[in-house]
């Protein structure tokens, strides 16, 4: 009976081993273990056997089911895990093929610095000012210094709606606006758009941007006012950037500045991109003319402030490299989506 | 304005580089926007004297010349028709460079050789102008100079030339001594002012001529002198090369000399003939409605009301400030010149001269207005420049109606003040002393302010003299202190940046267009005739009239952009903006011009060339529903010009009309030449902003499972599904969590002009299981409601 249970096992084993899918594993498992397997039937005939036997041949017969058990568990474990492996085989991809991207939305460039200055300037606790843009020559000149046939007005190609409404040439407004509403201290930036009556080229449009800027409290000075730009100008190009202030005429600042980069391209050594001068101008200000303050009900005795006005056209060009202005309003999908 | 560093030298001793020269002059305010030396542009060109000339042994129209070019002699081959012996010429050397970068060299010609090149003057760059005595067609003929001679200093051509940016607040500085002032006081050199004056003169111009000021209001000083005997005739070289410097073509004698005063004083003169004039009277007054007027050049004008008119008793003679220069050439018969030296209002003249669409060298400095105590100065030095040229007799006496002498303007000294406004510790010498050197006087705690700079008119302005010379570079930058401010964006501004994201992350690109359009726009929206959107605010001086009013709707900017791409052949694009648009009060029929319009703003959707219009609804959904506006209800819109008759919605939410969305009308999109469906949304930003849920309030997550049913019915195909849906969740109970259309069918089981409509309805009970009767009790109220509202029959 030792003999046969040996026997028994190695066959079993070696069925096992021969299985090659789950199929024949299941049908030597039924051969040996099952209710009319071999294995089962020999220990039916236990009974035949003396007391003293019994024990010792169960234990045999026990050993024998034991390690046909293991050895099904692990041919059905290994069965598994080739099939899985074929799988994977299978399933295998050309990860070098181009992902599919879904089409993304994308911010305009104007709107992408917009929102940093406007981010820089929030966080020196500014506030953004609106207003329109179809506006009353008022605002626009009258109450900024420029009265009828200045020929500061020669400088701004103006959109005239009628004598006394204008398509805002800048938006210098803002400050007047403000100021009529608000008292000191005023903190305040007014983005938006603005017109000129200058035909499209690569450098012009009829239509374009600015942000305005006004600080008007006690004890405001010119040494504030570079303060403020500095910090702005290295936020938006880099803590290396350098400035320099070269003084300039506005009709609603006195004294009035031109705020210059140091050429990135050059060093200010002079080259093409700065054309030869070394620096590249970068917004007007000034402060705020006494008689702008006393226009909108504020003592220039008591308060003093600083305004500046900065082109957003230019920066985003120069930001991007965008050699045409043109681009920024033809609203190309294949520019638009570089963003 | 072109400044000559020759000329400069004349007033005061700055010997910089040029390089240091603009950047200091940049730096104290009179920007230089680059500098040339036009010696630059020629080089090893020297003066030859002819010693032979033999016939060229090959060639006709050659002939060989022996060139004494000072340290040998050279044989240069030329077929200028003038060449003779014994003449000095320009002689390009071999290695020369003449203007627009032309190298010349040795080289044989005809088998000759040939070292260089003999110029004529046009090969130099030069103009008749420059060198009246020159053959235009030969070579050029050198009056003096020796052999080996650089030709550049003959012509002054070896002078630097800086191009000024000046601004309008500083007329006195469109001249040399203006700028003289400004360079002495930044390098701290001396202004050498000239006194001018005539030796000799002779008779009497007050017995000549009169001058009577009708309008001192426009023409506070006329100064006139007068000039006998004239001979007219090229002025001299040094004259010459100074105004080409300066930019000006030199002309004749008396004309030069008008134009050299101006460019040296800043003050434009006039010159002009005395025997234009009747009676012996010169009148300056106002132009009379309808007159019209043969100025000096000939032509028939008509100015403006109130132009301010150079007349004679019988006639009107000139454009005061306008007309002048070469409108009233002096010709080669003139005898006797009367030199005006005027001052007229800016802005009188800013009128007049854009009234007859003519700007002038003239017109363009007394637009700034001049100083009138430069009229005499100028006068005195255009009768010393002809005295000195021999190009005519000064006639004895000036003419001067001034009626109301200038007075010096005072303005207090306040240093603190001036301190505090820079925040510079600027020193009180320092202050004093940049304010002298700019011409400034200081006497008993008063500044005397020049009588050219009328731009200073208060302490902040006299802040900016004293702050400018000081440097601006050595301000100390601070920064703000005083009252803190908040700051930050707005709800409004934060609504508007979340609309954006929205848009964005749903995969649309942002657009930014121009904000006009045309009045023939409107027939290509297909609007009627009386559409309120055809009443826009136009432009008085548009730049075409595809751009002359601005826009009542963000349709047309935005089917540009579809149209613009469509025809790059990009096969499908989603664009939206936030537009603004401009719709102005109306009175009677019209835009009222008397308010500004309202400005509005639409946030534009556009798609085209994929999806259809469910994927354009579903996206304002999913912005909309990004930015906390909920509700969004689309009810059928048949009537919209611009859509589809039966594809376009008017939205609504909380029943608030918000905009309208649908499929561009085709005969609309072909008008813009788009060969595919456009869907486009409008949609109110205001409405939006103030139907938002402002606060986000969390709803707590069921514990209850949710109970899943369909229901399909046929109904008639004018039945919408929002109406099915609202009578079902209407009916449905307190427990519908969700009613959503899964499926609309039309075919062989549905009769013809009826669909089916399938909802899946989802029910749940916040603190409960629902029990299977409750549900079955819902289901049967939401189907005898549909029965009865609309006809519904239960899908079998």
């Amino acid at each position: 009976m030792k003999l046969r249970l040996k026997q028994i096992l190695e066959s079993a084993l070696s069925d096992i081993r021969n299985a090659s899918s789950k199929e024949a594993l299941e049908s030597a498992r039924v051969r040996y273990l099952g209710k009319k397997g071999e294995l089962t039937s020999i220990l039916r005939g236990m009974g035949s056997l003396s007391a003293e036997e019994r024990p010792a041949m169960g234990q045999i017969a026990n050993e024998v089911r034991a390690a046909i058990e293991k050895a099904l568990e692990e041919a059905a474990a290994a069965i598994e895990r080739h099939a899985f492996d074929a799988r994977m085989e299978r399933e295998t991809i050309d990860v070098t093929v181009p992902g599919k991207k879904p089409a993304p939305g994308k911010k305009h460039p104007l709107n992408i610095v917009l929102d940093e200055l406007c981010d820089i300037f929030t966080g020196m606790g500014f506030s953004i000012a609106e207003g329109p843009e179809v506006e009353l020559d008022y605002y626009n000149f009258e109450a900024l210094n420029i009265p009828k046939n200045h020929p500061a007005r020669d400088t701004q190609d103006t959109f005239y709606i009628n004598d006394n409404i204008v398509l805002r040439t800048q938006t210098s407004p803002m400050q007047i606006r403000t100021m009529e509403k608000q008292k000191p201290p005023i903190r305040i930036i007014a983005p938006g758009r603005v017109f000129r009556s200058d035909a499209v080229d690569a450098n012009h449009s009829p239509v374009f941007h600015q942000i305005e800027g006004l600080v008007v409290d006690k004890g405001v000075t010119m040494g504030d006012l570079k303060g403020t730009l500095e910090i702005f100008a290295k936020k938006l190009y880099g803590e290396d950037t350098r400035v320099r202030f070269r003084p300039h005429h506005f009709p609603f600042t006195e004294p009035s500045a031109e705020m210059d980069m140091m050429c990135f391209k050059c060093q200010g050594e002079g080259c093409r991109l700065c054309k030869g001068e070394g620096w590249i101008e970068i917004l007007g200000c000034g402060m705020v003319h006494p008689r702008v303050l006393k226009t909108c009900g504020i003592d220039p005795d008591v308060y003093s402030g600083f305004a500046f006005g900065i082109g957003l056209e230019r920066i985003v060009m120069r930001r991007y490299k965008i050699d045409d202005m043109r681009l920024l309003f033809e609203n190309d999908a294949r520019f638009l989506s570089q963003f | 304005m072109k400044l000559p560093y020759h000329w400069l030298s004349e007033y005061t001793d700055v010997h910089e580089s040029p390089k240091n020269y603009a950047a200091r002059m940049t730096m104290t305010g009179s920007k230089v926007e680059g500098w040339e030396c036009p010696a630059d542009e020629i080089q090893h060109v020297v003066v030859g004297r002819v010693l032979s000339v033999k016939p060229h042994p090959h060639a006709d129209k050659l002939v060989i010349c022996q060139v004494d070019v000072g340290e040998k002699t050279l044989q240069i081959c030329t077929g200028a028709p003038n060449i003779r012996e014994n003449v000095l010429v320009p002689v390009a050397l071999d290695g020369a460079i003449l203007p627009g970068g032309h190298a010349i060299a040795t080289t044989t010609m005809r088998g000759e050789l040939s070292q260089g090149m003999m110029c004529s003057f046009a090969e130099l760059g030069l103009t008749q102008g420059d060198v009246p005595y020159g053959d235009p067609d030969g070579l050029l003929f050198l009056p003096e100079g020796n052999p080996g001679d650089d030709i550049c200093p003959m012509f002054g051509l070896d002078d630097v030339i800086f191009d000024f940016e000046i601004t309008p607040n500083r007329p006195d500085c469109l001249s040399v001594i203006g700028l003289a002032r400004e360079s002495a006081a930044s390098f701290g050199k001396e202004l050498r002012l000239h006194t001018p004056a005539v030796r000799q003169t002779s008779g009497d111009i007050h017995e000549l001529l009169s001058v009577e000021i009708q309008a001192p209001d426009l023409c506070p000083r006329y100064s006139a002198a007068m000039v006998k005997n004239i001979k007219i005739e090229p002025s001299p070289q040094w004259m010459r090369e100074r105004l080409r410097n300066a930019g000006v073509r030199p002309i004749n004698n008396i004309v030069d000399i008008t134009n050299y005063v101006m460019l040296e004083y800043g003050q434009p003169m006039h010159a002009f003939d005395y025997s234009c004039i009747e009676q012996n009277k010169i009148i300056v007054r106002r132009s009379v409605p309808g007159e019209v007027l043969t100025t000096l050049d000939g032509q028939k004008r008509t100015p403006a009301p109130d132009t301010l008119l150079i007349a004679d008793p019988v006639k009107g003679v000139g454009i005061a400030g306008v007309m002048g220069g070469e409108n009233s050439e002096i010709t080669e018969n003139t005898r006797m010149v009367v030199f005006e030296s005027a001052t007229f209002s800016g802005p009188s003249v800013r009128v007049a001269s854009r009234r007859i669409g003519m700007r002038t060298e003239a017109s363009g400095r007394f637009e700034k207005g001049l100083d009138c105590e430069n009229t005499m100065p100028a006068l005195m030095r255009a009768c010393e420049l002809v005295e000195m040229l021999g190009a005519g007799d000064v006639i004895g006496g000036v003419i001067d109606a001034y009626p109301v002498p200038k007075k010096t303007r005072l303005l207090p000294f306040e240093p603190d003040k001036m301190r505090a406004l820079v925040g510079a510790d600027i020193p009180e010498e320092d202050m004093k002393n940049s304010l002298l050197s700019l011409g400034f006087g200081l006497e008993n705690g008063m500044v005397s302010v020049p009588s050219w700079r009328d731009d200073a008119e208060g302490m902040a302005d006299l802040a900016e003299e004293v702050a400018r010379m000081y440097g601006y570079d050595k301000i100390e930058p601070t920064l703000l202190t005083g009252a803190a401010t908040i700051g930050g964006r707005n709800d409004w501004q934060k609504f508007e940046q979340l609309v954006r994201s929205a848009c964005i992350s749903t995969g649309f690109l942002e657009t930014v267009t121009l904000s006009f359009l045309g009045p023939k726009v409107f027939d290509r929206l297909l609007l009627p005739e009386n559409s309120p959107l055809r009443i826009a605010v136009p432009i008085q001086n548009p730049l075409g009239e595809d751009q002359s009013l601005m826009r009542t709707t963000p349709l047309h900017s935005m089917l540009e952009v579809a149209a613009r791409n469509y025809n790059f052949r990009t096969p499908a694009m989603k664009g939206f903006e936030l537009t603004t648009t401009y719709t102005p009060a109306i009175k009677n029929g019209t835009a009222d011009l008397n308010v500004l319009p309202a400005e509005n703003r639409i946030l534009t959707l556009m798609s085209y060339g994929s999806g259809d219009f469910y994927d354009l609804k579903g996206a304002a959904e999913a912005i909309l529903d990004a930015v906390s506006v909920y509700g969004l209800e689309v009810l059928p819109c048949h009537d919209n010009p611009s859509y589809h008759p039966g594809r376009c919605g008017q939205m609504f939410v909380k029943d608030q009309p918000v905009g309208v969305i649908g499929q561009i009308h085709p005969l609309c999109a072909k008008n813009y030449g788009i060969g595919c469906d456009v869907y486009m949304a409008e949609i109110d930003m205001h409405k939006l902003f103030a139907l938002r849920d402002a606060e986000k309030m969390y709803h707590p997550l069921p514990k209850y499972p949710a109970v899943s049913r369909d229901l399909a019915v046929i109904v008639r195909e004018s039945v919408t599904v929002l109406e099915l849906e609202k009578t079902i969740s209407a009916a449905a109970g307190e427990h519908l969590e969700s009613v959503a259309l899964f499926d609309i069918y039309r075919g062989s089981q549905v009769p013809a002009g009826q669909k089916s409509a399938a909802f899946s309805l989802s029910f749940r009970c916040f603190d409960r299981t629902l029990t299977d009767s409750e549900v079955d009790d819902a289901m049967s109220r939401a189907l005898a409601a549909l029965e009865k509202e609309y006809g519904a029959v239960l899908r079998a």
